[in-house]
């Protein structure tokens, strides 16, 4: 399975704080873990909010809003995309991460992927996809 | 308080992320890999006593090695001691138990290559191999072994037994070899992880055909021994490999669960994080290699056609020359048969078929199916349609998987009745 382990923002982050050479040397060694791993496939830090740009839809009218945003605790950071076995494997690996934000609380939070089983059988996309062909030719049918 | 089914599962998952390190650094030492499992199983039984009311340490797999090590200091100490009562001995013994210490401590790097290289080791089956690889590198039980390869659990458990008795028995060395040695019992390891991959890509039996997290298994065992050697350029090829194929997984299967080809899958379900990470490990794979080896052409085949948007995006021509290099490579017919069939994409049906005709006369593809039903589709993209259905459904004839035969039997139903003379 695949999760996001998603690094919520802190103060600090979104005050575009960089982190120190020792957080940098130890986040460098806990990547390196994950690669060796094996389960480590995608990951990055994000820029603060203030650089960020939000696209908002309401009552089908879209508006942009520039950023910094203020819910802080509900920003993200930073992430990765891992592949693990279950849950707790990730959860495992997540407790081993150094602390991403020194002198401050900080949050790391896991996401599953949905997957293809999710859907099941009679959820596939093709099947759906299948039943909207059958529909359309049924409405046409009916107006022929 | 504490969910004890919760901290079973942590502790699972700790046994998963730790097991290859732990056996690993206990086979160097106590040089027997039943025993070190033993260990390392025995530290995992510690834990799951202990963990559920102390908490999960801090360093779980430190704490799993300190456990296994006193118990295999313990054992030294007594088995030195039982043999015989001499002084000299018994300072021997402490002395071997200090040695046992400090080479525990001493991480060596190689432990989970050494493990890997044992556990694919030309004295044991392929089957034995592949059992061995999963348990001891991937920390899969017997029963998620056994659900993998849709066997009981008593086989697996005995091939692993018989195997483990077969290295011992064997004295398998216990040192990772270097330089060209080490080059030399790379494709051991590298056809296990390949062996592992297509019984999820291409489930030969089971309800589903493709069974991701199989393959999912495999490509990170083909991660972590890329990690382990990352000069050697087949590892890459072959991790590009299994990147770039698991990428189309969500498109190769159809509504009713039939398999979808190539040419038909719904490209925009192509898993694009998979293509970069497959078409980097290419990218390295290609920059260690001269000449490409086996598993790096193929990955670059199935890096062309992910580089495509559009089937008609195809770089055929670029793939006949790399089936060149495969068919240089392995003389195998099954992959002059693919080259043919790229020839035919790249320069027309004719000069596909051409090749193909030259094929027919080869007794490893006579019981083939796959031949008449190239040979049929070349025929009717030529417009011979008599000919053509003629071909499809000896390949129906020959197909042994039903869905496959269905698939055969309808094309040649397609073709029109056999009286009908050629059209374009």
């Amino acid at each position: 399975m695949r999760v996001m382990v998603i690094v919520k923002a802190t103060k600090n982050s979104e005050a575009g704080v960089m982190p120190s050479e020792k957080l940098f040397t130890e986040m460098g060694k806990y990547n390196e873990e994950l690669v060796k791993a094996g389960i480590m496939l995608a990951g990055d830090g994000l820029k603060p909010s203030s650089k960020g740009k939000r696209i908002k839809f309401a009552g089908g009218k879209r508006s942009v809003v520039d950023g910094p945003f203020a819910e802080t605790k509900e920003l993200v950071a930073g992430f990765w995309i891992w592949q693990v076995r279950s849950i707790e494997e990730a959860v495992e690996w997540a407790r081993r991460c150094p602390d991403p934000m020194p002198g401050e609380d900080a949050e790391l939070e896991i996401r599953p992927f949905y997957e293809m089983e999710d859907f099941g059988e009679e959820f596939t996309p093709e099947l759906r996809a299948q039943e909207e062909r059958i529909r359309a030719e049924v409405e046409r049918q009916k107006k022929a | 308080m504490r969910d004890p089914a919760l901290t079973r599962e942590a502790i699972e998952a700790t046994w998963r992320i730790e097991a290859s390190r732990l056996i690993g650094g206990l086979v160097r030492f106590v040089r027997d890999v039943d025993r070190a499992e033993d260990l390392a199983q025995e530290a995992l039984l510690a834990a799951l006593e202990r963990w559920p009311d102390a908490g999960i340490p801090d360093n779980p797999g430190a704490w799993l090695m300190a456990t296994a090590k006193n118990r295999a200091i313990d054992e030294a100490r007594r088995r030195v001691m039982m043999d015989d009562k001499h002084v000299e001995l018994q300072r021997s013994a402490a002395s071997s138990a200090t040695l046992l210490e400090e080479a525990l401590d001493d991480s060596v790097g190689d432990d989970v290559l050494r493990l890997m290289l044992i556990a694919c080791h030309p004295v044991l089956s392929r089957d034995a191999r592949v059992a061995l690889t999963l348990r001891l590198i991937a920390g899969l039980s017997t029963v998620e072994i056994a659900r993998a390869f849709l066997t009981t659990e008593a086989t697996i458990a005995q091939r692993i037994v018989r195997a483990k008795r077969t290295l011992s028995e064997a004295r398998v060395p216990f040192e990772v070899p270097t330089g060209d040695e080490l080059r030399a019992r790379l494709p051991a390891v590298l056809e296990v992880i390949y062996l592992v991959f297509n019984e999820g890509y291409t489930a030969t039996s089971g309800e589903s055909w493709v069974r991701p997290e199989v393959c999912e298994e495999a490509v990170r065992l083909g991660r972590i021994l890329a990690g382990l050697v990352p000069h050697d350029a087949e590892a890459h090829g072959l991790l590009a490999l299994m990147e770039l194929q698991s990428s189309r997984t969500r498109a190769r299967v159809g509504s009713r669960g039939e398999p979808l080809l190539l040419f038909e899958q719904d490209r925009a379900k192509w898993d694009r994080l998979l293509i970069t990470r497959g078409l980097a490990a290419l990218e390295r794979a290609e920059a260690l290699a001269h000449p490409l080896g086996p598993y790096t052409l193929q990955a670059a085949i199935a890096g062309c056609h992910a580089r495509a948007r559009t089937p008609e995006e195809t770089d055929w021509i670029r793939i006949v020359a790399l089936y060149d290099a495969l068919v240089e490579l392995t003389g195998s017919p099954v992959v002059e048969l693919n080259r043919a069939v790229a020839v035919s994409m790249a320069y027309g049906p004719a000069q596909g078929l051409a090749l193909v005709d030259e094929l027919a006369a080869e007794p490893t593809l006579r019981d083939y199916h796959l031949l008449p039903s190239v040979r049929g589709d070349l025929l009717l993209k030529l417009g011979r349609k008599a000919e053509a259905k003629a071909e499809l459904e000896k390949a129906a004839r020959m197909a042994t998987n039903t869905r496959e035969r269905e698939l055969l039997q309808a094309r040649a139903a397609g073709c029109g009745s056999p009286e009908s003379g050629p059209t374009n």
